[in-house]
């Protein structure tokens, strides 16, 4: 198969637009990088790739709430062509301002373009507090194929708005039972987190979700951060590293891109 | 849109939308709030829901606001919306009081934009007015009246939950206004100035009225300018002059000519201080790796790769004391246009902040009249740093936080920005015939006057006065002008640049055309709204702006670029050949002015400055009566105590480069000495960031206080891996009103050792800033701050892979103590802990230190050091206690091997004064048993004899032991102790 091709798409506020196109890039993947008013002009460009990917930031300043304005034009112009793109397998990505965009447009619990259909909310951090730190995730056994179930490895996160919240018990229960919940923070050793190893109070300690398709995954933290050596803020007393955790995890991704693309019930 | 009818007292002409939480759902605002009153001792409330609200116009429909409330303004999950026609009153609900905030007509609110914008793009195809306003619903305590709870909780409030200076508060009644400001019908043109004729008393009242700033010298140089071309001036000529002559944007005082004269001795004169003094030694340096020093917008040095790297640190007092959120908020966005602005534009990579303010446990009682309490103003500034910095996608990496009675009036805010930039973008020229573009936000009354403004003294009236002055940022739109610039740059789509700051357009266009000429056609100035008189959009401070110098050719590119990014740009005017600065509106000249004489016509008056030292009585330095709680005391001291609570809400991993974080060790919570950066993959390189500041020993002695504060910033850079010989440093001085010869004179003497100290280390001093009028009047007294010089340093560090971190980080391994320890606890905090106020002021040996940081460094690339730790305040009992908790080890501390101390006082303790002396240029050393010959090598071979003196070992144990010099065991505590106490104080 030839190189992937991955969108990553930005809009104003979005701010980790260089570390992930360096990380998809890196995992050996084309990267296009386009402003959101550019794809409305020339949604064409989703036809020709395979990863579509919403960085960190602060969209529109978190303004109304965070990832709400983005996610509310992106569906307005371009509802017919997401939904065509994950019909087709296509990757989705979207990392904290990124998962906030994926959960308000409904593209996670598959409430597209039908707002009060809405199950899941990414809200204010129980401290009330943007809190940057780093933390540990476990891979769920999940429907994501790009991740490893049990794998534990360090993130940082940096986030104000990354509480998940669900609707009511059924629909935690139906993201388990459908395969959806992705991420968890786990303590160093796998153990259950408290505050801060999760640093926001989610339900559950979920730090990551994807669609029922398992192709559309959204996190909060930012494994993107975490490519260098020397970004693990204990790298001065580990042994020599050649790589940060971040970096395979958008290996699996690129190479999930190149395998054929599976058929969607 | 209907923005005329006056608001009804009860009511709003406008849909209301109210946003409210589902029932049982977790409310942390709700809860926060109510807090906030407890700890203001109002307990009239037993909960606090919070919401928030829009207000949208009355012409539309219900069936369109619903839509816009279903569709944009409620979260499916977790809310539920009430939605008010135009007039209709909430329902009361018995026992509750409303308490509702939302900024006054014209006050930036970047929500609002936002909401305006989408509005645009998405549901209307129109322009839609928007507003916001913040909901708290407090259910009263049993058995309290209504009445009696809502004026508690009015008082209450505008402490807590508002900034009244640009926030409407309503307590129990509902009417807010609605629409833009009301167009005050100014005219718009040619205001003509009667000057000619006034005489001193007319000319300094003419200064005051127009809030020009201007001394009574000034208004005579100006009057004597336009009675020799024979006309009166505009008000718009007024204007231009006072900014550009402002002491913020000339720093008449600093490049001033001053006669000083210390402890009655032989007069030293000077021409201009600063030239003479801090940029003397940059040019005696000389250093081949310096780009641009001093006349550009930041200070740019060589890195790597064919990139520089450039920095520059701001102050921002005054509008921090008036409003610290949106003052610091806007003075880190104004340091990041310094970097946006700098040569053709560098990429900011990452932030820094300092904060100097009262006491977190004044009594409310001691704080003066007009002043906001410490704990608020800190919040604020650390609140307006952490939404700027964040939103703008930069990391905040380095910083510090200091204390002291004599800031609660003039708290000050330092904030920085560094950039990378391809080195062919360092340099900039404007071309006549360029067009003068201007991108970003539309213009408003925001901080009009702010330049001038800021070169006064604050009084207890200037809370109330100085609400213009304010301006509130909109980090988003300087994220958009960011995006948009340096893809511009990268088109060539330009060829100079500057920053819209302090004087507005007035300055910045002035600035730029000063070499050549200018003219200006402001009916092209995007407008927020009608109302502004011409000098105003002139000289307007509002926010996120960029000047450019666009080739005529160039334009339509340019315009495109920015539609897609969503930023205006408007082509305003053109550069010319003709030596003038000329400014039309609506048909008329409102400016036009010689630039020879604005820029040169400022009088340079001579100075009077003195100093008498004060009588330092040498009293002996007493133990304590017990080591263990005296160290337990200094952790948990003001100035030593763990910022973690704000480290933690900046993002500094953001642009994912951060090699050496803020906060260090196993438990990420212990203070790092600088921070250290790889911004380029194509590098191993990497750039460290530290800072530094001693302003209590400044009181004492100013010459050694700001040799000690340059000390300080390269000890946090070269301890982390940076390179001594490839360290820039920036000053920034805050000092009390410098038109007093004793505050002046300090200021000569702070000056005077930057020079010397720069020259002896070879680092030269790249870029800089002053604010000189820090004084805070109540009544017929003044409070001044102590002299406050911040430095900050930045260096090259060779290789990161050597970079080293402060925490220990393996039982075995030597601990040395780099540099000799002499009798320095003046102003230490030990001495403050005893309340002694003695002793000597830490200050380098110029002709040892540099020698030490360049051994110390060879001794870091030679992978001889496994952790280093800068001594700093509270010395080396605290360097060591932070270097074991941080490694999750014991140390054991011996101080048999330490020289005496020199110069100790007779009766001095020596245990004492070697454990908490605040001598400079010192380092505790960890190095692998194995490589303690190589690592002593380091110094011998320097000539620097057995400087490196071996003070112990890191232990597998979790406790800190020191024994004295005579073997007495001295402190032996465990190290969860010594962190618990070091994250004990105010925690935000």
């Amino acid at each position: 198969m030839s190189t992937p091709r991955a969108l990553v798409l930005r809009n104003a506020g979005i701010n980790c637009d260089a570390e992930t196109v360096r990380a998809l890039e890196g995992a050996g993947a084309d990267v296009d990088l386009l402003h959101l008013t550019t794809l409305i002009r020339e949604p064409g460009r989703l036809d020709d790739c395979q990863i579509l990917v919403i960085p960190g930031g602060f969209s529109h300043g978190d303004d109304i709430a965070a990832g709400r304005i983005f996610a509310t034009e992106l569906v307005h112009a371009l509802r017919g062509e997401l939904q065509a793109y994950v019909a087709r397998g296509g990757i989705g990505l979207g990392i904290c301002n990124g998962f906030q965009v994926l959960v308000e447009a409904g593209l996670i619990d598959g409430s597209l373009g039908d707002r009060a259909a809405r199950t899941i909310a990414l809200t204010d951090n129980e401290s009330l507090k943007y809190e940057c730190r780093w933390v540990h995730l476990q891979s769920q056994e999940s429907a994501c194929p790009f991740l490893v179930p049990g794998e534990i490895f360090p993130t940082p996160v940096a986030h104000a708005e990354g509480r998940l919240a669900v609707r009511d018990d059924q629909v935690l229960a139906d993201l388990y039972a459908n395969g959806q919940v992705a991420l968890r923070y786990v303590t160093a050793d796998g153990g259950e987190a408290q505050y801060p190893e999760c640093p926001n109070g989610a339900v559950d300690n979920i730090a990551g979700l994807c669609d029922p398709t398992g192709r559309v995954l959204g996190l909060m933290p930012h494994p993107e951060r975490n490519l260098l050596p020397g970004n693990h803020p204990l790298w001065t007393r580990l042994g020599k590293r050649t790589k940060g955790e971040g970096a395979a995890f958008f290996e699996r991704i690129v190479d999930v891109a190149k395998a054929p693309t599976p058929a969607l019930s | 849109m209907t923005s005329t009818a006056p608001p009804t007292p009860s009511t709003t002409d406008a849909w209301r939308i109210e946003i409210h939480k589902r029932p049982g759902t977790k409310d942390p605002a709700g809860h926060k709030s109510l807090e906030a009153l407890a700890e203001l001792g109002v307990d009239v409330a037993r909960a606090c829901h919070a919401g928030h609200g829009y207000l949208l116009p009355p012409d539309l429909d219900r069936e369109e606001v619903e839509r816009v409330a279903r569709d944009l303004f409620t979260d499916p999950v977790l809310e539920v919306a009430t939605v008010l026609a135009p007039g209709e009153i909430p329902a009361a609900a018995p026992g509750r009081v409303r308490v509702l905030v939302a900024k006054k007509p014209g006050v930036m609110d970047p929500v609002a934009e936002s909401i305006k914008r989408v509005l645009r793009r998405t549901l209307f195809d129109r322009e839609i007015h928007a507003q916001t306003f913040q909901l708290f619903t407090f259910e009263v305590s049993e058995g309290l009246h209504l009445e009696q709870a809502e004026a508690e909780l009015e008082a209450a409030a505008a402490r807590a939950l508002c900034n009244t200076t640009i926030e409407i508060l309503r307590v129990g009644r509902e009417d807010l206004p609605f629409g833009a400001p009301k167009d005050a019908g100014t005219k718009r043109g040619r205001v003509e100035v009667a000057l000619l004729e006034l005489d001193d008393a007319g000319l300094e009242g003419l200064s005051v009225e127009g809030q020009l700033s201007l001394s009574l010298e000034e208004m005579r140089a100006v009057q004597a300018h336009f009675k020799g071309l024979g006309h009166e001036p505009s008000a718009g000529d007024l204007e231009t002059i006072a900014q550009t002559w402002s002491e913020h944007c000339k720093h008449k005082t600093f490049a001033g000519r001053v006669e000083f004269q210390k402890d009655g001795g032989e007069p030293e004169r000077f021409e201009n201080l600063l030239k003479e003094t801090v940029a003397a030694a940059t040019f005696a340096i000389d250093a081949p790796w310096c780009v641009s020093v001093f006349h550009d917008n930041a200070g740019i040095i060589e890195f790597d790769a064919g990139y520089d790297i450039s920095f520059k640190v701001e102050t921002h007092n005054h509008p921090s004391a008036i409003d610290p959120y949106g003052g610091a908020g806007t003075g880190i966005g104004g340091v990041v246009r310094d970097i946006l602005g700098v040569g053709l534009g560098a990429r900011p990579i990452a932030n820094t902040d300092a904060f100097f303010v009262g006491p977190m446990d004044m009594a409310p009682a001691d704080v003066p009249k007009g002043c906001m309490h410490p704990k608020r103003i800190l919040r604020g500034v650390v609140a307006g740093v952490r939404d700027y910095g964040n939103r703008m996608g930069i990391p905040t990496i380095s910083g510090g936080l200091w204390f002291d009675e004599r800031y609660v009036g003039n708290p000050l805010v330092y904030a920085g920005t560094i950039g990378l930039a391809p080195r062919k973008y360092a340099h900039k020229k404007v071309h006549p015939g360029d067009l003068v573009v201007t991108l970003g936000g539309a213009v408003g009354r925001d901080g009009i006057h702010g330049a001038t403004f800021s070169s006064i003294e604050l009084t207890e009236e200037s809370e109330e006065d100085s609400a213009a002055s304010v301006q509130i940022g909109n980090p988003i739109e300087e994220k958009r002008v960011l995006d948009a610039l340096l893809q511009a740059r990268d088109q060539d789509l330009f060829r100079s640049l500057t920053d819209c700051g302090a004087g507005g357009l007035s300055s910045a266009v002035g600035e730029m055309g000063e070499e050549c000429g200018v003219e200006i056609d402001l009916d092209e100035v995007p407008l927020k709204y009608p109302g502004l008189a011409s000098h105003d959009i002139w000289i307007s401070e509002a926010q996120e702006r960029m000047v450019l110098g666009v080739p005529p050719d160039k334009l339509d590119a340019l315009l495109e670029l920015c539609a897609v990014e969503g930023v205006e740009a408007k082509a305003i005017g053109s550069f010319n050949e003709s030596g003038r600065l000329v400014v039309r509106d609506a048909g008329e000249t409102i400016v036009d002015l010689d630039m020879e004489f604005l820029h040169e016509g400022t009088p340079r008056p001579l100075r009077k400055a003195e100093w008498t030292s004060p009588e330092i009585t040498a009293e002996p330095v007493a133990a304590p009566a017990d080591h263990g709680r005296a160290l337990l005391e200094l952790m948990a001291a003001p100035d030593i105590q763990s910022r973690e609570w704000l480290v933690r809400q900046y993002d500094h991993e953001v642009q994912g480069n951060l090699v050496v974080k803020p906060l260090v060790g196993v438990g990420a919570d212990a203070p790092g000495n600088g921070s250290v950066l790889k911004p380029l993959a194509e590098s191993p390189k990497g750039v460290a960031v530290g800072c530094g500041a001693n302003p209590r020993q400044g009181l004492l002695d100013p010459y050694a206080m700001a040799a000690a504060s340059i000390d300080e910033a390269l000890r946090n850079v070269v301890a982390v891996g940076g390179d001594p010989a490839r360290t820039a440093i920036l000053d920034n001085f805050s000092w009390g009103n410098c038109q007093k010869p004793d505050r002046l004179g300090s200021l000569v003497l702070a000056a005077k050792a930057c020079k010397d100290v720069a020259i002896a280390f070879g680092t030269p001093f790249i870029s800089g800033k002053d604010s000189l009028n820090n004084e805070y009047r109540v009544g017929d007294q003044t409070i001044a701050i102590p002299p406050t010089l911040f430095v900050s340093a930045m260096s090259v560090v060779p290789d990161v892979e050597r970079a080293v971190t402060m925490d220990a980080k393996e039982p075995g391994s030597r601990l040395y103590l780099v540099g000799p320890t002499d009798e320095d606890l003046g102003a230490s905090h030990y001495l403050r802990l005893t309340g002694q106020n003695a002793g000597r002021v830490p200050q380098p040996d110029l002709e040892r230190a540099p020698k030490v940081f360049a051994a110390l460094h060879a001794a870091i690339l030679a992978g001889d050091v496994r952790a280093c730790h800068d001594l700093s305040e509270g010395g080396l009992a605290v360097a060591a206690a932070e270097m074991a908790f941080a490694g999750g080890l014991g140390i054991d501390l011996d101080l048999s091997g330490l020289h005496d101390p020199a110069g100790l006082t007779q009766g001095s303790d020596l245990d004492t004064v070697l454990l908490y002396s605040e001598t400079t240029t010192r380092f505790l050393v960890e190095v692998a048993v194995e490589r303690a010959g190589d690592f002593e090598l380091h110094f011998t071979g320097a000539g620097l004899g057995d400087i490196a003196r071996p003070v112990g070992e890191v232990t597998a144990t979790d406790r800190l032991r020191v024994h004295g010099k005579l073997g007495t065991a001295l402190i032996d505590l465990p190290t969860a102790d010594l962190r618990a106490a070091h994250h004990s104080g105010f925690q935000g």
